[in-house]
């Protein structure tokens, strides 16, 4: 076990090293470039001038990234703020939206769940709703609620309902038959069941859909903040794009891939907590 | 005319001309000396005096653009019921006390919200070097995504005022891709300063009607590139619904799709062209200027109800940007101008970029280095027939149905005569005459025949 976690460990690094490698080959290569009268040179940039890749080099994002990790909390105005204060509204929208997401998905779950009526008759708006991409909102949000930060956690709102709800309803329907039937056999009352013996029945399928919900929050994020700009680290793509910056684009990219990996584990961590041996 | 002439008198003309103008006097020089004095009278009665004059003179003029006819008016109904019947309209001394550099502004903290061109650089710069601050303003510029988003921020009033593409102030008072809320363009940003970019696949297709297929990306649906783009193709004989494919592509992204190969060119405001050709990927095939030199581009638009809830905010605003756009205007200054727009709190690009914008020697990305000092230009002038322009345009391709009261949009929404006003505050001198006329790719385009104008093309929708 522990010789298979060291070699699988190795061969990642190989992997990432072989991928820098080529990487660096691939974009320090390029002609010199063809001769221009030096006046009119002067006003082109670099890609045009030397034949420069407009790919900047594994070397050039990691001193990108440094520079961002050594100050992450400027502010240079209203449109220049730090990356790690761009990560923070970020992550503040991505709460509020979650949260809001997971009062409504959770009792309304359970009411799916535990009730097959509810269940029928909900079901054709949750399948109709459901396959929406979270952007399409984005107009009528602006529209309806007339601010585009609210509207912003609004789309976060929709787009994570879904997976908590439909992952509450099936664990919450799903409790083995025998366990509801001696908490009957008890006369435990409905909301005493609800809670003693169906929430932790159902709550590693629960955390399961709040895992999925949040990979998609993170994921919708940063498109929603392209589109509605300010703040937050999808505009912070939006203005380096602004600027052809593809060394800031990539730096944004490891940075979201990391932020998101933590947000993760921190559900996977939950759902060890909830998991019972059967 | 001084600013401090009587506009009611049923006698004066508005604009000098040879010989004595009003008849009364023996010569010219007479006539002067006559007038002179009476300004002098109203110079020296205080400023409360003077503003209001400013304030009647400006809306005289809007009501009657043609001497001949304000003179006949006067003189039909005499001076103090014409003055009497103003006020009724209109509250001359409400906008009067407005208008008094006294009136401290409403509100103080206000947001603008502008996309990243050069277009914009009146209301970037003055934030960086302190018009702003000048009036008393806090004002926060807000950098936004797309056309569309600084649309309905400024319709939620998250936004006091925006940059906005001039034709969108239009649009939007008419309803068209929106609801209709009644907007103003109390100024104009920039003439010129925009350009067709090709791909440089394309590098000996340099004859319109070669493009047959192409591909083009345009800012917006409702932008005078999109007019301008339509008009030279036209005129080169391709129908723009037919003969090619025209996309709505926000600006900062048309570079990024025309490497990727995406689109085959576009007709783009700057910096976007001339990053294009610093970064390689297209050249120049010709400046905006070069179709109608002198254009309109882009416009500072506030909603009516701004303006007329907050007017001394409202005011201050516009007198920065007014002064911005003059400071803007002298070439002398664009190289520090360029420098001062450059960080990626604004507008997030190369100064060398910056600076071949606004100075105008720049590369056209086949190899030469061209010099063309009007390139791009400030001139806040919101003149009434440029707005009767853009309807003809949107006539013309079918965004607007039916029959259109011109004359009467135009001025709804194009606020010269506040124009008029701030400008001469500013110590500026505004335009004498009250309409322009203008030529596109040499045919003359006349505000007074508007409908005419539209029917003489061949191409159009409806």
């Amino acid at each position: 076990m522990r010789s298979l976690e060291l070699r699988s460990v190795a061969v990642s690094i190989m992997l990432l090293m072989t991928f820098l490698l080529a990487w660096h080959l691939a974009v320090t290569g390029g002609s010199s470039g063809q001769k221009m009268d030096p006046e009119y040179a002067k006003l082109m940039g670099i890609t045009a001038t030397q034949g420069k890749s407009a790919m900047p080099s594994p070397v050039d994002v990691g001193l990108t990234l440094w520079g961002h990790i050594k100050d992450p909390f400027y502010v240079r105005g209203t449109n220049d703020v730090g990356l790690g204060l761009q990560l923070g509204y970020s992550i503040l929208r991505v709460a509020a939206g979650y949260l809001l997401a997971m009062a409504v998905a959770l009792p309304l779950g359970f009411l799916i769940g535990m009730s097959p009526l509810m269940s029928r008759a909900l079901d054709p708006f949750i399948q109709v709703l459901k396959p929406i991409s979270p952007l399409a909102w984005m107009p009528l949000a602006l529209y309806t609620i007339k601010d585009s930060g609210l509207s912003a956690i609004f789309v976060i709102f929709i787009c994570s309902i879904w997976p908590m709800l439909i992952n509450t309803a099936f664990g919450v329907a799903n409790v083995r038959k025998e366990w509801i039937n001696v908490a009957r056999t008890l006369e435990v009352g409905t909301l005493r069941k609800a809670f003693t013996v169906i929430l932790p029945a159902a709550a590693p399928t629960i955390v399961t859909g709040m895992r999925i919900s949040i990979g998609i929050a993170w994921l919708v994020i940063v498109a929603a903040e392209m589109l509605v700009g300010g703040t937050g680290v999808g505009y912070f793509v939006w203005n380096e794009w602004n600027n052809l910056s593809i060394t800031n684009v990539i730096t944004a990219i490891l940075v979201i891939g990391f932020v998101g990996m933590l947000l993760d584990q921190i559900l996977a961590r939950l759902g060890h907590l909830v998991t019972y041996p059967e | 005319m001084s600013i401090f002439n009587n506009p009611f008198s049923g006698s004066k003309l508005f604009r000098k001309s040879g010989g004595c103008s009003c008849g009364k006097h023996s010569s010219q020089t007479e006539h002067e000396l006559a007038a002179a004095k009476e300004a002098n009278a109203v110079a020296s009665a205080g400023e409360e005096q003077q503003l209001r004059r400013v304030v009647e003179a400006g809306l005289m003029r809007a009501l009657f653009p043609n001497d001949a006819s304000r003179r006949a008016f006067i003189q039909a109904v005499g001076a103090s019921t014409a003055a009497a019947a103003l006020s009724e309209i209109f509250p001359i001394l409400t906008a009067t006390e407005a208008l008094a550099a006294g009136g401290a502004p409403e509100k103080k903290d206000l947001k603008v919200g502008f996309i990243p061109i050069t277009c914009a650089t009146p209301i970037i710069m003055a934030h960086p070097m302190g018009f702003y601050a000048k009036q008393g303003l806090n004002v926060e510029v807000v950098k936004t995504a797309g056309w569309a988003v600084v649309r309905d921020k400024t319709l939620n009033k998250e936004y006091d005022a925006a940059h906005m593409l001039s034709p969108m102030p239009l649009a939007i008072s008419l309803g068209l891709g929106s609801t209709a809320v009644p907007f103003t363009v109390p100024a104009i940003e920039n003439i010129n300063g925009q350009a067709i970019t090709l791909a440089m696949k394309h590098k000996d297709k340099r004859d319109p009607k070669q493009w047959k297929g192409f591909k083009f990306a345009i800012p917006f649906d409702y932008s005078m590139h999109n007019y301008l783009l339509r008009y030279y193709l036209a005129e080169h004989g391709l129908d723009p619904d037919v003969d090619v494919q025209l996309r709505s592509v926000p600006p900062p992204e048309m570079v990024a799709n025309l490497r990727a190969d995406n689109i085959d060119g576009f007709l783009a405001p700057d910096n976007i062209c001339q990053r294009a050709i610093f970064d390689g990927v297209g050249f120049n095939h010709i400046l905006s200027k070069e179709i109608w030199d002198g254009h309109p581009c882009c416009a500072f638009a506030a909603s009516k109800e701004f303006v007329t809830a907050a007017p001394n905010s409202y005011g201050a605003l516009l007198r920065a940007i007014i002064e911005a756009a003059a400071f803007a205007s002298k070439a002398e200054n664009r190289k520090q101008i360029a420098e001062a727009i450059a960080p990626a709190n604004y507008l997030n690009a190369p100064v060398t970029v910056l600076e071949q914008v606004l100075t105008g020697t720049y590369a056209d990305g086949l190899g030469s280095v061209k010099k063309d000092p009007d390139r791009v230009t400030f001139d806040p002038f919101p003149w009434e027939s440029f707005a009767v322009w853009m309807l003809t345009q949107m006539k013309r391709w079918g965004q607007l149905k039916g029959d259109v009261d011109y004359k009467g949009i135009a001025r709804e929404v194009f606020l010269q005569t506040d124009a008029v006003r701030l400008m001469k505050e500013a110590g500026l001198t505004p335009p004498e005459a009250s309409t322009k006329t203008f030529s596109v790719m040499g045919k003359t385009f006349d505000p007074a025949k508007a409908s005419e104008y539209l029917d003489s093309f061949a191409i159009k929708r409806g």
